[in-house]
């Protein structure tokens, strides 16, 4: 294949990568920006999603498109449930505070982990799409003969790597629609902007950050889900979504949505863009060491407005 | 000399007297796990040193015990040099690399100085496998008993292994418990209680974080180089994260802040995870669980308990 096409079918998985780290990664900046709790167990959340989807997908007979479409709801459903129970029962004991959440974060990820393991087992399984159909792209070249369009060989794509970015943009554009135009969205924002003025005038708080604990842990599942017939569930699958969604949280700055979705745009896009060129390992150097440096010099990231 | 420090200088003391004499009772099996722990134990020190007293919590202390750990290997397996340099070389590449992480990384407080200090730790961990031609990568690579004869003492020999990871041990206790009673480490106990104001009294505060990393660096170093001497291993595995979480789970399980709660959580720990892997395999849940509940239950830790409870002065 040629340069060009080689770059066009990057950045077509890339925007699948970008797609499903979105969503993994407005998760935690929704639970960084109103919690300020830093989540390290979010990965797991992730994995869980796809492992149930896995565990959906099987008990439930018929066409493939049946078991993902519940697995689409139940995944989701159950895994922000278990969080917010986590919440109630483990964080809100520390108080939130920011250092003893992290542990016990920490804790919760190898529980999570290690009961998978047991239950689950160690290997990886895969989950049938609902639809794939592959789809050849074609590719204009000037030519000694003028302008030509043509098929290279291998730049194709697949219905259902359309649907995930089509699916990721519309739950993305949700959430905001939450945000920004529902009453538990201005809760939240609410305690976001100062918790205890939010508490004075009697908002709940510690209902609404159940409430965000569990959405934020839902959007990891579902964008497992979405992923899992493109890349198989196993219970190691949660340590690269956590470690890109850190990355894509601290450069679009802590806290700010917009950012987050921004910054999974260029994360994913040149993930999929620098792995043609550099190896994998190297690429993940060059990006650990970005947002460490980005944290010491720029802590508001680059589009967030303050330090963490 | 007060009371008080006799008292002090008496425990301290009578633990280290206790571990030498065990070694002549102990059967083969703990013999060996106890110079394992002592050797962990003086990795937790060095931990503690930074968290405990200084109230810094590293996520990537783990960047330190493998740099120590393969400064000595990489000298003795490519360089070709007697173990002394090497671990020499070991320390050496411990402290250069906590200085330089302390530079960058005191610019940062709080939650930022985790995420920092875990990232660099991260791509160091990374770094290792990408010169897999070199170190082996994640399969590492062993020391063979003719390239761990120190001084014309045989390493791999359990009597004399148990020997050295003691004076490791006693060598780092004894520094850890002169350093926080000395005024450089009353100063890190006061950085942790409140910054602000010890900078108000005139003291400079990064300069004393500073040598509290350096320090907490080259001891972990130390611990890593003698690790990989001792029980002639050497591999990616101790550069990764759950080598950053150890430190933290011992020093949290013992008591941070106290100079025999590295040892005391390590102690527990190791025997922990040794009796649950004969039940299940998934021994990082042990682990999970018992970090759960301490951050919920018993922030104090062990000796922290003890010393809130009956000896206000430990250290």
């Amino acid at each position: 294949m040629e340069l060009g096409p080689y770059i066009l079918l990057a950045s077509l998985e890339g925007a699948v990568t970008a797609a499903v780290l979105a969503l993994t990664a407005v998760g935690l900046s929704l639970v960084f920006g109103v919690m300020r709790v830093v989540n390290i167990a979010h990965g797991e959340f992730f994995m869980l999603g796809a492992v149930i989807a896995w565990w959906v997908a099987n008990s439930v007979g018929g066409h493939p498109a049946i078991g993902f479409a519940v697995a689409l709801i139940v995944a989701p459903v159950l895994v922000g449930a278990l969080a917010a129970m986590a919440d109630m029962t483990i964080l809100k004991r520390l108080n939130y505070d920011p250092e003893r959440t992290i542990v016990a974060t920490i804790g919760l990820l190898y529980i999570l982990q290690q009961l998978t393991l047991m239950t689950y087992g160690p290997d990886a399984r895969p989950v049938e799409a609902p639809f794939n159909q592959r789809i050849a792209l074609p590719w204009i070249e000037h030519t000694q003969a003028g302008w030509q369009m043509y098929y290279p060989w291998g730049l194709s794509t697949t219905t259902y790597k359309l649907a995930v970015i089509g699916a990721a943009a519309a739950v993305l554009g949700g959430v905001w629609a939450m945000m920004a135009r529902t009453r538990i969205g201005l809760l939240m924002r609410a305690t976001q902007a100062d918790r205890d003025m939010a508490l004075a005038s009697g908002i709940p708080v510690e209902k609404v950050y159940a409430l965000v604990f569990g959405i934020g842990a839902g959007l990891a599942a579902l964008a497992a889900v979405l992923i899992v017939p493109i890349q198989q569930a196993h219970y190691l699958m949660g340590a690269d979504p956590l470690l890109l969604s850190f990355i894509v949280v601290i450069i679009g700055g802590l806290g700010s949505l917009p950012g987050t979705v921004v910054a999974a745009l260029l994360i994913g896009l040149s993930d999929g863009i620098i792995s043609v060129f550099f190896s994998p390992t190297l690429a993940k150097i060059l990006a650990t060491l970005l947002v460490g440096l980005v944290l010491v010099f720029r802590p508001r990231g680059l589009f967030g407005t303050r330090a963490p | 000399m007060s009371r008080e420090t006799a008292r002090i200088l008496a425990l301290h003391g009578g633990v280290l007297v206790l571990l030498f004499a065990a070694q002549f009772v102990l059967p083969a099996y703990h013999h060996g796990n106890l110079a394992r722990i002592m050797v962990l134990a003086s990795y937790a020190i060095g931990y503690n040193i930074l968290f405990g007293y200084t109230g810094l919590l590293s996520l990537g202390h783990a960047l330190f015990f493998a740099a120590g750990m393969y400064g000595m290997g990489l000298g003795i397996q490519h360089g070709g040099w007697s173990p002394a340099p090497a671990l020499l070389a070991g320390i050496g590449a411990g402290a250069v690399v906590a200085g330089a992480l302390a530079l960058l990384a005191l610019r940062t407080t709080g939650v930022a100085f985790m995420i920092v200090t875990l990232m660099f730790a991260q791509a160091g961990y990374l770094t290792i496998l990408y010169y897999g031609e070199y170190t082996r990568g994640d399969e590492g690579f062993v020391l063979q008993t003719a390239q761990r004869m120190l001084w014309g003492i045989d390493l791999s020999d359990p009597t004399n292994r148990y020997f050295a990871a003691f004076t490791l041990f006693a060598l780092c206790l004894c520094l850890s418990l002169w350093l926080v009673r000395a005024p450089f480490g009353r100063v890190l106990v006061a950085i942790r209680e409140n910054e602000d104001r010890v900078q108000m009294l005139g003291y400079d505060t990064h300069a004393h974080k500073l040598g509290a990393m350096v320090i907490s660096g080259t001891i972990s170093a130390a611990a890593g180089a003698a690790y990989g001497l001792l029980f002639g291993y050497v591999g990616a595995s101790f550069g990764s994260v759950q080598y950053s979480i150890f430190p933290l789970l011992w020093v949290l399980l013992g008591g941070a802040g106290t100079v025999l709660g590295p040892f005391i959580g390590a102690l527990f720990m190791f025997y922990l995870i040794d009796l649950s892997s004969g039940l299940t395999t998934a021994y990082m849940l042990i682990a999970g669980v018992v970090l759960v509940a301490l951050t919920m239950f018993a922030p104090q830790g062990l000796v922290g308990e003890l010393r809130r409870r009956f000896w206000k002065g430990l250290p």
